[in-house]
């Protein structure tokens, strides 16, 4: 994918001169006549370590079609005083030379200070477009920043598993829940898996197990406790399960559940073989002795069923991995979105994490 | 008192707020799993469904076609299919896996051994993986085998099965006029119940077709002007640039008027002009669009020279290169007859519609490529300003841009910056593209899914067909008798001077 675009900069700026560049660099490719719209979904505002720049740059190039129409990068510097801007307006090459209409995004890239956090809303507010939604993105902290963001931001983009561990993941989640609507990397990489669940047992042969499960294994990357969490949160919010608080000990962490007329054995289990973020695999069991498992496999995730007569099947459920890049993108899309389920999964998971 | 249903049919609790529904473990089945719809539309749809983890969580593929092959070679012939026209590249992954357990069944659609193997299969199937799979059949065969196939699937109780669903998904055309499509719906629900019956007309899995729909109901500011009040004229607008490169044998016989007016077309206008439904189940959104079809009075053949009219291209230029003319295209008989454009004025004989033409066109080789429907409203009944100087004061239009710039324009008057009050037309514009995040999803992607998750919406019910035949009929039976020449166009051009008789006075063709 070829781009062409338009670049602005300049050292010791201000948000002023940084919104005019903006307007400017679209007067300058219309006059050009070239048939430039520039996109208008979705604001993003990312606030990076100045050290970690290139890297967070290279994961924003890779979301693919899901790119925000105006992306504010602000990389911050211990100690640094002056304001300095970069602008780019870009397009897809192709686009322009074929005399289409070019579908233009707008890249703006800030260096700060510390020192500008706390007011960082000061400096970015006369760089959003207006009206449009805007979603913050903080991957390396700096939580007064996003403090002073959240008037002008509805949305908040966060990872819980970059958090310190499952408690802070889920305090810090249920804190923003209360100010903004939150998109969460970790609860979208269970997307598939929900899926999948949802699948298994939509037939009417398997639909009222569902209401039986006894027992729920949860694998999962070993700084992904929060991810296996949120899975089980989502489980017991919608099969009406009162989970208790997780307890250590011989390297798992167990609880139980209680559903109307029985209890659910939790166990989460990292797995130190798993090196990306997110969830390994899943283990269903019910009381009449189904059991159902799904684990990543080639091509898709591995699904293994025992009916309680003992007959053992096993398939691949089909699908790409998304990759790191994908899952942002997708936290982007899911800015525009609304989803009803992440509030109570969360609250289910603060249960069992926090209380214990 | 009333009791709840038993859990395994309630709702299912953990579909909530999942942007894909759970679809039941199918068994999948294309008969003409080697033609070209298959190779370039149907197989890459279920690569593409497959990469995005959207097929359902078990999901087997059966190919028949009249040539035979292995299961392998058959596996190889899909995998290259899909190589070579998916809209994304391939995970090899995920693609062996697609295509690991396809199997294929060779020969000819009336032969009963294609039907017990199929049978066979798909029991093994249903056995290997201890449940029972629902089963989809897609009929992309030429037309002619599609009761054929339909009855043979009766014969061999493959029409139904305890514990699954059924269904047939049918490929356009339903026939060449209306005795056909009543005949071969005869013949096909002689077997199935509608229930059971997806037939595909591919312009209503496109977003921006189903935009329609939300531009009318989900705003406040169209639906009060969306009648004869308000609205002078409607021009629904199907132009292509190509000509018709090797489908001289299908076009040949069809002609325009079948290929896309019959079906898109008088889809879009439908959609266009249907009451509100009452929600948007299958049925409601069906039961609106039907009525408006039946209030199109189909034309008396006296009038039909009135209201319709049909042109031929000749040798033009194209983009700057010389272009044959559809009488030298290869295949094409050189006394060939088949209009390749054809110009409506249609009217819609309701409360709400009474009087507005609507004005229907397609082409090919024309101008450029643009689908496209353009709502024309009335003038402003009193004009204060000075027009010196100026276009003056145009009706406002809305024009809904199904492709190739998706999206939606209004055009409004404005003050001309200066002393002076003149005002000319400006447009407030809304680009899919600028808008949203994703793209739109391939029409048969969605079209797919919804089949095999028994949700007829964006699909056309047999009486709609038969409505869209009954407004046609007349047409082509007039066309068929009239031994006149045909009037012609320059390929390149936007058709032919005769299209302009059809216009009421002070209404115009939109450029294409």
């Amino acid at each position: 994918m070829t781009e062409a675009g338009a670049v602005w900069s300049e050292r010791d700026t201000s948000p002023s001169k940084i919104e005019e560049a903006l307007r400017e660099l679209l007067k300058e490719r219309r006059a050009k006549g070239e048939a430039y719209a520039p996109a208008r979904v979705l604001n993003l505002i990312v606030i990076a370590d100045r050290e970690w720049r290139g890297e967070v740059l290279n994961r924003l190039e890779k979301v693919g079609r899901y790119h925000a129409s105006r992306t504010i990068v602000c990389t911050v510097e211990e100690g640094r005083t002056e304001i300095d801007a970069w602008v780019a307006m870009e397009a897809e090459e192709e686009d322009i030379v074929a005399g289409k209409l070019a579908i233009a995004r707008e890249e703006v890239v800030v260096e700060v200070g510390t020192k500008h956090l706390e007011h960082l809303d000061r400096i970015v507010d006369p760089l959003v477009v207006t009206d449009l939604p805007t979603l913050v993105w903080s991957p390396h902290g700096h939580p007064e920043a996003v403090d002073s963001l959240l008037g002008l931001a509805q949305i908040v983009l966060l990872d819980s598993v970059t958090e310190a561990d499952a408690k802070a993941a889920v305090a810090r989640a249920a804190d923003l829940t209360e100010r903004a609507y939150v998109v969460d990397l970790a609860w979208l990489r269970s997307t598939p898996w929900r899926e999948r669940v949802a699948a298994s047992f939509d037939p009417p042969r398997w639909r009222e197990e569902l209401y039986d499960i006894n027992a729920i294994t949860v694998r999962y990357c070993p700084d992904s406790e929060v991810a296996a969490a949120l899975l089980v949160g989502w489980l017991a919010d919608r099969l009406g399960w009162d989970p208790g608080p997780l307890t250590d000990g011989d390297g798992l962490l167990r609880g139980t559940a209680t559903a109307a007329d029985h209890d659910v054995e939790i166990t989460l289990q990292a797995d130190p073989t798993m090196s990306i973020p997110g969830l390994a695999g899943l283990t269903l069991g019910a009381r009449s002795g189904l059991e159902l498992s799904l684990d990543r496999g080639e091509g898709g995730l591995l699904a293994r069923r025992r009916t309680p007569d003992g007959h053992e099947s096993s398939w691949t459920v089909l699908g790409a991995s998304r990759g790191e890049a994908g899952i942002l993108g997708e936290g982007i899309r899911q800015a525009l979105l609304r989803d009803k389920v992440y509030g109570p999964a969360l609250h289910a998971a603060t249960d069992m994490v926090c209380l214990a | 008192m009333t009791t709840a249903p038993p859990r395994a049919e309630q709702e299912n609790p953990l579909a909530e707020g999942l942007e894909r529904l759970p679809i039941r473990p199918t068994i999948f089945t294309i008969f003409g799993a080697t033609g070209d719809l298959s190779r370039r539309k149907l197989l890459p749809a279920l690569y593409n469904l497959a990469h995005d983890g959207a097929l359902p969580e078990r999901f087997h593929l059966i190919g028949t076609s009249r040539s035979d092959m292995p299961h392998g070679d058959f596996q190889e012939m899909a995998r290259n299919a899909i190589l070579e026209f998916s809209r994304r590249k391939p995970d090899p992954k995920v693609l062996d896996k697609l295509l690991e357990s396809a199997r294929f069944v060779g020969g000819d659609f009336d032969d009963d051994t294609v039907y017990d193997q199929i049978a066979e299969l798909q029991q093994e199937f249903d056995e290997e993986a201890d449940i029972v799979f629902n089963r989809a059949f897609y009929l992309s065969t030429a037309p002619q085998f599609f009761p054929v196939i339909v009855e043979r699937l009766g014969e061999h109780a493959l029409d139904h099965h305890d514990g699954a669903d059924v269904r047939v998904v049918i490929e356009k055309p339903i026939g060449t006029n209306l005795s056909e499509a009543r005949e071969l719906n005869r013949r096909v629900l002689a077997v199935l119940d509608e229930s059971q019956v997806f037939r595909i007309d591919h312009y209503l899995g496109k977003e921006t077709v189903q935009n329609i729909l939300a531009m009318r109901f989900a705003n406040q500011m169209f639906e009060p002007i969306w009648n004869r009040n308000y609205v002078d004229y409607v021009q629904i607008t199907a132009a292509e640039d190509l000509g018709i490169g090797s489908r001289a044998g299908y076009y040949d016989k069809a002609g325009a008027l079948r290929d896309l007016v019959q079906n898109h077309m008088l889809q879009l206008l439908s959609l266009l002009c249907m009451e509100p439904p009452v929600s948007f189940s299958a049925a409601d959104v069906r039961d609106e669009k039907v009525k408006v079809l039946h209030a199109i009075p189909p034309p008396h053949p006296a009038d039909v020279d009135k209201i319709a009219i049909r042109a031929q291209y000749v040798r033009g230029v194209v983009g700057g290169e010389e272009v044959p003319g559809y009488l030298e295209e290869e295949g094409v008989p050189p006394d060939s007859k088949t209009p390749t454009y054809v110009a409506l004025r249609l009217e819609v004989d309701n409360w709400r519609w009474a009087g507005v033409p609507i004005y229907v066109r397609t082409g090919k080789r024309l101008a450029r490529k643009v689908t496209e429907i353009v709502v024309t409203l009335k003038p402003v009944p009193h004009l204060a300003f000075d027009q010196d100087g100026s276009v003056g004061v145009q009706p406002n239009q809305i024009v809904l841009s199904v492709q190739p710039n998706e999206g939606v324009s209004l055009s409004i008057g404005a003050k001309i910056p200066g002393t002076k009050m003149r005002i000319r037309p400006v447009n407030m514009e809304f680009l899919y593209g600028t808008s949203f995040l994703s793209e739109s999803p391939e029409a048969y992607e969605r079209l797919i899914t919804d089949a095999m998750r028994g949700d007829a919406t964006l699909f056309p019910r047999n009486d709609e067909v038969e409505a869209q035949w009954a407004i046609c009929d007349p047409i082509l039976a007039a066309w068929e008798a009239d031994d006149s020449p045909l009037a012609t166009y320059e390929a390149g051009s936007s058709g032919p001077k005769e299209a302009d008789q059809l216009l009421l006075p002070g209404h115009r063709w939109r450029a294409i």
